[in-house]
């Protein structure tokens, strides 16, 4: 496959930046700096990455909660959402969302569900209203594989493919859903195997390798703005961190583990930007420390941040009643 | 000559069932963003036009805009917010309230909080018409649940209880940015009144008074409305002045009218289909109780159905459901109280 060198070190550059902003949040939290807890994408960064970069700024994305690849890569400033995961009133959404229900209007983001399974139907709808209004747009929709087991998925799935929308499902399988393996949720051993009965493509993509993500995605996109509906496409990945900043991660077999971290995103794509010329110590070096400085700044301007006064809670519960 | 005709306006008499499809069918032909989502809605050669016939005759320029969708209330409503959220005015058809159960959480968690926990960034401009109340349908197509939605913030409550307010309200509702649940008594689909022939609008937070009076308040939603006015007609042959208000609303609520009632009758009672236990009987009751305490002369008494569920049995289906003899029985305690 050929992908120009200018994209390729896009996403080199989109994923170094969102695991140095991951592991800085890790951190941050474990200062207690973070309210609540933190899920964390360390390990996935080449699916988040892959799709995003595979779909335009006017698309829309309904993003999933792990990680903050997905917000960066679609387009929110680094420095908003870090202020929005410590709730301050600079944050993207004014420090109401946090972890749990960021979005960005200005990067077309809907947003994080945090009960599981609503982004599906959201997802749906965005993509009715594109289709409706021929806005040439189309809708990125990522869950988990824990996700792809709730009673929505079946009912999104079929209204999408019934209707022709277009939509783009991408799962991130990290094969566990909190502790859960996926082999013990789920009979069928693909996410993208259920797709057939919804007569739509269903893909199982490496999620470790960003190229192959960026085709998959794109071939699909193409497919959702012509008109002929959505894809399930199925990342196989892996977290290398627990479930939330809370977790213990007793449940998974070391060998496991290890195995997974020879296969880290990153690693391999430097390897392989390395063996095509295209990347060298001196470059990693420089994109190592751009993103430093960017997620330096990031915690700079959050932690500098006024938190919202508490009775900014009683504003925005409804839109000013105009009539439209 | 009924009160539109006294202030000059042209009207015609038609069913509450019909003064929905008007304003689905105005709001459509004025707005092209306004979509309706439902089971079984379609009108045509192959439609049915709605459980109810509410949708029948809305064909023609604009029928592709009646989406007939397959049975997944959940899906409806959540795709209904993400359509909301990006351009749509959708209008969603619940065939029966009682499946809202499936849809709470996309109403609750999506489409009530978007606005607020984006900080404002998205809107959700959408409706939910849900047909509620006991007509011997069984316990799961027969309940009334008004409070549950009174209970989040974030979601407009609409109860109409006439033509003339199901038009107004719907219209009003569809063109409210946020999420309005609004609930049709399947009761008063058949109930003809008068409606004006030129557009109007009525709206949000604005209760109305039924029929004035004296010496009794009394707050009833819905097709209890109308039962309220009966018995405030029978009881003005007896001497007693009842003053029925009907709150149109119930989020927001028009607490004002209610309390300026109380302050002139010092009695009042609360009437709703929904089960009495923390039903808007509860809500409005204890409001009024805040708001006008000292004008009251006796406690105010709700009346609402039996905390029980709906049965086949025809008689034990309507002795849950509250009736004009419970309400006139309420009405009866407070006189005697003192």
């Amino acid at each position: 496959m050929q992908l120009d060198e200018k994209l390729m070190l896009q996403m080199y550059r989109d994923m170094v930046l969102a695991r140095t902003f991951d592991k800085r949040v890790e951190q941050l939290h474990a200062r207690g700096l973070v309210p609540g807890s933190v899920f964390s994408g360390i390990g996935e960064e080449a699916t988040f990455v892959g799709a995003c970069r595979a779909v335009s700024h006017e698309d829309y994305m309904v993003s999933s909660h792990r990680g903050y690849a997905q917000d960066l890569t679609k387009g929110l400033d680094s420095k908003l959402l870090l202020a929005e995961l410590l709730g301050k009133a600079t944050g993207c959404c004014g420090g109401r969302a946090g972890q749990y229900a960021r979005a960005d209007a200005s990067s077309n983001n809907l947003g994080v569900h945090q009960v599981l399974g609503d982004g599906f139907s959201v997802a749906v709808g965005a993509a009715l209203a594109q289709k409706r209004l021929n806005t040439g747009r189309m809708v990125l929709a990522f869950f988990g594989d824990g996700t792809s087991n709730h009673g929505t998925f079946h009912e999104s799935m079929n209204l999408s493919a019934l209707w022709l929308l277009p939509v783009v499902w991408v799962c991130d399988n990290n094969l566990y859903a909190m502790s859960t393996r996926f082999d013990k949720a789920s009979a069928v051993e693909n996410v993208a195997d259920r797709a057939c009965a919804y007569n739509m493509p269903g893909v199982v993509v490496d999620g470790n390798d960003v190229m192959a993500v960026y085709q998959t995605v794109s071939e699909a996109r193409q497919r959702a703005v012509a008109g002929k509906g959505p894809s399930l496409i199925e990342c196989k990945t892996y977290r290398h961190r627990g479930h939330s900043g809370f977790d213990k991660r007793r449940y998974r077999p070391q060998e496991e583990i290890d195995a997974w971290l020879k296969r880290d995103p990153i690693v391999r794509f430097e390897s392989v930007l390395g063996e095509r010329g295209i990347l060298d110590d001196k470059l990693v070096g420089e994109i190592a420390g751009a993103a430093r400085e960017c997620v330096d700044e990031a915690e700079e301007f959050a932690l500098s941040s006024p938190a919202p006064p508490p009775e900014a809670c009683l504003e925005l519960i409804y839109c000013p009643s105009g009539v439209n | 000559m009924s009160e539109w005709g006294e202030l000059g306006m042209a009207t015609r008499t038609i069913t509450f069932r019909e003064a929905i499809c008007e304003a689905l069918r105005e709001e459509m032909l004025r707005d092209e963003r306004v979509l309706i989502l439902g089971e079984n809605i379609c009108d045509g050669p192959h439609g049915y036009g709605g459980a109810f016939q509410v949708t029948k005759g809305l064909v023609g320029d604009f029928s592709d805009r009646l989406l007939d969708t397959p049975i997944c209330e959940q899906t409806i409503v959540g795709a209904s917010a993400g359509a909301a959220m990006t351009g749509l005015r959708p209008v969603v058809e619940l065939m029966y309230e009682d499946f809202i159960t499936l849809a709470m959480e996309p109403l609750v968690n999506v489409a009530a909080k978007k606005h607020y926990m984006t900080g404002g960034q998205y809107r959700v401009p959408m409706v939910v018409r849900a047909a509620c109340g006991a007509t011997g349908s069984g316990p799961a197509h027969s309940q009334t649940w008004t409070s549950w939605f009174m209970h989040v913030p974030g979601l407009r409550v609409a109860f109409p209880s006439t033509p003339y307010d199901a038009k107004g309200l719907l219209k009003t509702a569809i063109r409210d940015d946020n999420p309005v649940v609004f609930l049709e008594q399947k009761k008063l689909y058949d109930v003809k009144g008068e409606v004006p022939a030129q557009e109007y609008l009525v709206p949000l937070g604005r209760a109305r008074v039924l029929c004035p009076g004296e010496d009794v308040t009394v707050v009833a939603i819905g097709y209890m409305a109308h039962l309220a006015s009966q018995v405030a007609a029978g009881l003005r042959e007896r001497g007693l002045s009842i003053e029925v208000l009907d709150p149109r609303t119930l989020a927001p609520l028009d607490l004002d009218a209610m309390v300026q009632s109380v302050r002139k009758t010092h009695k009042a009672i609360v009437v709703a289909e929904d089960c009495r236990t923390a039903g808007p009987t509860a809500e409005i009751a204890a409001a009024i109780g805040e708001g006008a305490f000292e004008y009251l002369d006796a406690p105010i008494v709700r009346v609402g159905a039996k905390d029980s569920i709906i049965a086949h049995n025809p008689g034990m289906a309507e002795y849950v459901i509250p009736g004009a003899a419970e309400i006139e029985e309420a009405v009866q305690r407070v006189i005697d109280w003192g």
